[in-house]
């Protein structure tokens, strides 16, 4: 890899880069973002490059878009694009580049397109900016362009602004701005990684077919091992600002040579289509028993008219047993995170009945409900917005505790102990969110519910933010925890295989109803709904089915 | 958009009851009262006192003036001015361009150099120009606004003779060329400290258009660094300005009541204290109702301008 002749690429080779080192402004974790990588994108195909948080996956694609900010340089190596090496290119060479040779699509397709602008002018736009073609001609290739990406209505769909389309449609406008000028080279930054499972596969799909079809050479910077399973030609491994491995996506993926990348694919949720062992627990009855529960949105006023409703949470009824978990997965918009705000009383309901330990607490008051709520506690998805940033750890995990009722000394010494249960240190008490990494910072979220010593802990999304190898950490101590305690669960997700690594039972829902519901054999190997078939086969990489075919009797 | 409308109106009435309402009770409980500066005059007996009392209807209880006088104002009679008689809206009418066309010009000076000052601010962070944008704004901010007027007038006017000193125009010389002469100063005094409000907002606003991602696929797709902060971030940036513009309009018309007194411009911040020093209740109560509902409609103007201007909230 260290390769220090500079080869002028040969033909094959899209891009090329070699030996490239971009540094980081003084004061930060690391003065580079990257050192000395090197690899290949070789024509007509899909490299992936894979890393966590921090790898240098993302400065690496800016740096080829020459859209580094100004405070983070290049300092050696050659970026050669099309056999023209890039760097230190004056900026107009540069932006003539960008988005005729090479183009990109990012990540959050929702900020990723200027609300003010219709679809249609933002992809004039890109042509026009390259002095390409007429008014009139440019229109006809946008309306040509938005066919091409499948999306419904080309003519009505150039005159739209961004708020009214999908999250999967605005990716695909993205996509058909980036293909307006036939770039040699695509590069895509995470394209489906804030998107839903379903819209994932649509997306994923769109791309190698739109790559195939144009012989266009697509680098694809992804954190997911199963989106690199489904499109990759070859991988790219980074860690730390290091190329770690690279090679093709069949060795890669089947015979990973360096512990990192093995760390990496096993740290990847498997669907395992097993069922849990249940815990053994003296009381049988149901903890949480729901009832016919009902939530509707109101949005615009009654008053004049124009109103919209929206059922979000639909005649839900569902019970959990002591000691077991209860996974809720959908898609965005599926009506599973109004469901976990109704349990734990942070909406009200509508209609319908929770009976907690027998009682319903659907109609208390909030007075009613407050002795009840630290037996009910919920861990949140964002572990940076959700731990007070101008609050020590030891403050953020007791004060709950002594507002209702302990004494400071007996919540700071649990709290203490809770820190080194959970895998920090009693250090930890006296700092700041700020000083955590986001896992760390997850643990402490992890802490503070458990604080209460709650009977049933609702966890929202509480991985999603995270790396995978981080992700597996926080599942495998939910899971301990949950075998210490007995605490029930209600883990609430939209990664399938996520939920299939630590919950007894499944329920999927779709637009507020529970679909189906089922332990995860059935749910994976055995599905019922069609909704759930479909969810099952948009999952990226491996099919339960397929690589683990006895898994169906565990 | 109808009902959007519907509600603001609705709001509006009653947010103009309530001012009309605390004016009145405050103009009432002040000591004195219209007839206080006849108290002196010996040749005023007890009995022309009452009956010039009875004429006005000053006699009668509070609320009951307060209703006529609203019951009134809404047929369109706003009263007639204790000091000559004359309808109350044809005073302010008298007045009400000069301050009108003060008001307008800074405005338009406050929001053109401020959002320059703004987006360069923006795009040059921390360089040379953002420090003295920042100092400068600072300056302005601290510093009132009649202390510039009379610095002003003392530089530009009485050392330098470049500018007249007063008023709005020489009399006996109507010209175009003439107003413009006499409006550079008190419009630029008036617009310094709204300058340094705007740029602050605007380069904020900026900083923040300039972060979102659609900044960054403007800038994938080879635009020049010139539309993309033009068009992308510029216009993105201006749109929480235009509410802004709103809101600012009570200080620039209290401003222009300041600087109308430093400048002697005939428009309705004179009118207001004169009005104030004879007790003219009438003409004191049609300016502030004037003012209450200029305020109010410039704001109404800025949502809808939003409304227009903004898709998300047009079609939504």
């Amino acid at each position: 890899m260290i390769a220090s002749i500079q080869a002028v690429a040969p033909h094959d080779v899209a891009l090329s880069i070699r030996d490239l080192t971009v540094n980081l402004p003084q004061g930060m974790e690391r003065t580079y973002a990257v050192e000395n990588i090197s690899f290949d994108l070789k024509r007509g195909q899909i490299l992936c490059i894979i890393g966590e948080s921090g790898s240098g996956k993302s400065v690496t694609a800016n740096a080829i878009m020459g859209l580094l900010p100004k405070v983070i340089r290049v300092s050696s190596g050659a970026i050669q694009l099309d056999g023209m090496n890039i760097i230190g290119l004056s900026p107009d060479k540069l932006r003539s580049l960008r988005g005729r040779v090479v183009s990109m699509i990012f990540q959050d397709p929702l900020s990723a397109l200027n609300p003010l602008m219709t679809v249609g002018a933002q992809i004039d736009e890109v042509m026009a900016a390259h002095g390409v073609g007429t008014p009139k001609s440019r229109r006809g290739r946008a309306v040509e362009l938005l066919t091409e990406v499948g999306l419904p209505d080309p003519e009505l769909m150039y005159h739209q602004y961004p708020f009214r389309l999908s999250g999967g449609q605005r990716q695909r406008v993205m996509i058909a701005m980036a293909l307006a000028l036939e770039p040699t080279i695509l590069i895509a930054d995470e394209p489906t990684t804030a998107l839903d499972v379903t819209t994932q596969a649509q997306i994923l799909e769109l791309i190698r077919d739109i790559q195939r079809r144009k012989g266009m050479s697509v680098m694809f910077i992804t954190h997911d091992f199963g989106v690199v399973a489904e499109i990759a030609d070859s991988v790219v491994v980074m860690e730390k600002g290091h190329i770690v491995e690279q090679g093709s996506a069949q060795q890669v993926l089947k015979s990973p040579g360096h512990p990192y990348t093995r760390r990496l694919i096993a740290a990847v949720p498997r669907l395992t289509g097993e069922d849990r062992v249940p815990l053994e627990t003296a009381n049988k009855a149901p903890i949480l028993k729901v009832e016919g529960l009902v939530k509707t949105y109101r949005s615009g006023s009654s008053l004049f008219g124009s109103q919209r409703v929206v059922p979000a949470v639909n005649e839900v009824s569902f019970d959990l047993a002591p000691g077991r978990t209860l996974g809720v997965v959908g898609e965005s918009g599926s009506g599973k995170s109004s469901l976990g705000r109704l349990l734990i009383k942070l909406l009200d309901s509508d209609g319908g009945g929770i009976l907690f330990e027998g009682r319903d607490i659907a109609k208390l008051s909030e007075a009613e409900f407050r002795p009840l709520r630290p037996r009910v506690q919920m861990i949140f998805q964002d572990p940076f917005a959700s731990l007070n940033p101008r609050s020590t750890i030891g403050h953020i995990l007791t004060v709950g505790p002594v507002a209702h009722g302990m004494p400071y000394a007996q919540a700071r010494d649990e709290a203490k102990a809770l820190l080194a249960h959970v895998g920090l240190d009693a250090g930890a008490f006296g700092r700041f969110p700020h000083e955590f990494s986001g896992g760390q910072r997850q643990r402490i979220g992890i802490a503070r519910a458990l604080m209460f010593k709650p009977k049933l802990l609702i966890a929202d999304e509480a991985v999603s933010a995270l790396d995978v190898s981080i992700q597996a950490q926080i599942l495998q101590l939910l899971d301990q925890i949950q075998g210490e305690t007995g605490v029930s669960m209600i883990f609430i997700t939209h990664d399938l295989r996520v939920a299939s690594q630590i919950c007894d039972e499944i329920a999927v829902m779709q637009k507020g109803r529970i679909v189906e519901r089922g332990p995860p054999s059935q749910i994976f190997l055995d599905p019922q709904s069609a909704y759930t078939r479909e969810l099952v086969a948009a999952i990226p990489g491996e099919q339960p089915g397929s690589t683990r075919p006895v898994a169906a009797n565990g | 958009m109808r009902g959007f409308l519907l509600n603001r109106l609705s709001q509006s009435l009653i947010l103009l009851l309530i001012v009309s309402l605390i004016g009145f009770l405050v103009l009432n409980l002040l000591p004195g009262g219209p007839l206080a500066q006849f108290g002196l005059d010996p040749s005023m007996t007890q009995d022309d006192l009452d009956r010039l009392k009875e004429q006005l209807g000053l006699n009668r209880p509070l609320w009951m003036q307060y209703l006529d006088w609203a019951w009134r104002l809404l047929q369109g009679d706003w009263g007639h001015s204790f000091r000559d008689g004359a309808p109350v809206l044809a005073v302010i009418g008298r007045h009400v361009f000069a301050t009108l066309l003060l008001m307008g010009t800074s405005t338009a000076i406050a929001i053109a150099i401020g959002t320059w000052i703004g987006i360069r601010g923006a795009t040059h962070r921390y360089s040379l120009f953002d420090h003295l944008a920042t100092i400068g704004a600072m300056v302005a901010l601290s510093i009132p606004t009649f202390w510039f007027g009379l610095v002003g007038i003392y530089i530009f006017s009485l050392r330098l003779g470049w500018v007249p000193a007063g008023n709005m125009y020489t009399i006996g010389d109507g010209s175009v060329l003439n107003y413009l002469h006499h409006l550079i100063l008190p419009s630029i005094v008036l617009s310094l400290v709204h300058v340094a409000i705007w740029s602050r907002y605007m380069r904020t606003a900026t900083l923040d258009a300039i972060s979102q991602d659609f900044v960054k696929t403007a800038r994938a797709k080879g635009l020049s660094e010139r539309r993309v902060i033009m068009k992308h971030v510029v216009g993105n940036a201006l749109l929480p300005m235009i509410t802004l513009a709103g809101v600012q309009l009570p200080s620039i018309l209290t401003g222009a009541l300041v600087t109308e007194t430093v400048f002697t411009w005939p428009g309705m911040g004179r009118l207001f204290l004169d009005s104030l020093g004879y007790s003219d209740y009438p003409v004191v109560m049609g300016l502030l109702m004037f003012s209450a509902i200029l305020v109010i409609l410039g704001n109404l103007i800025a949502d809808i301008v939003v409304a227009i201007v903004d898709p998300r909230i047009r079609l939504g």
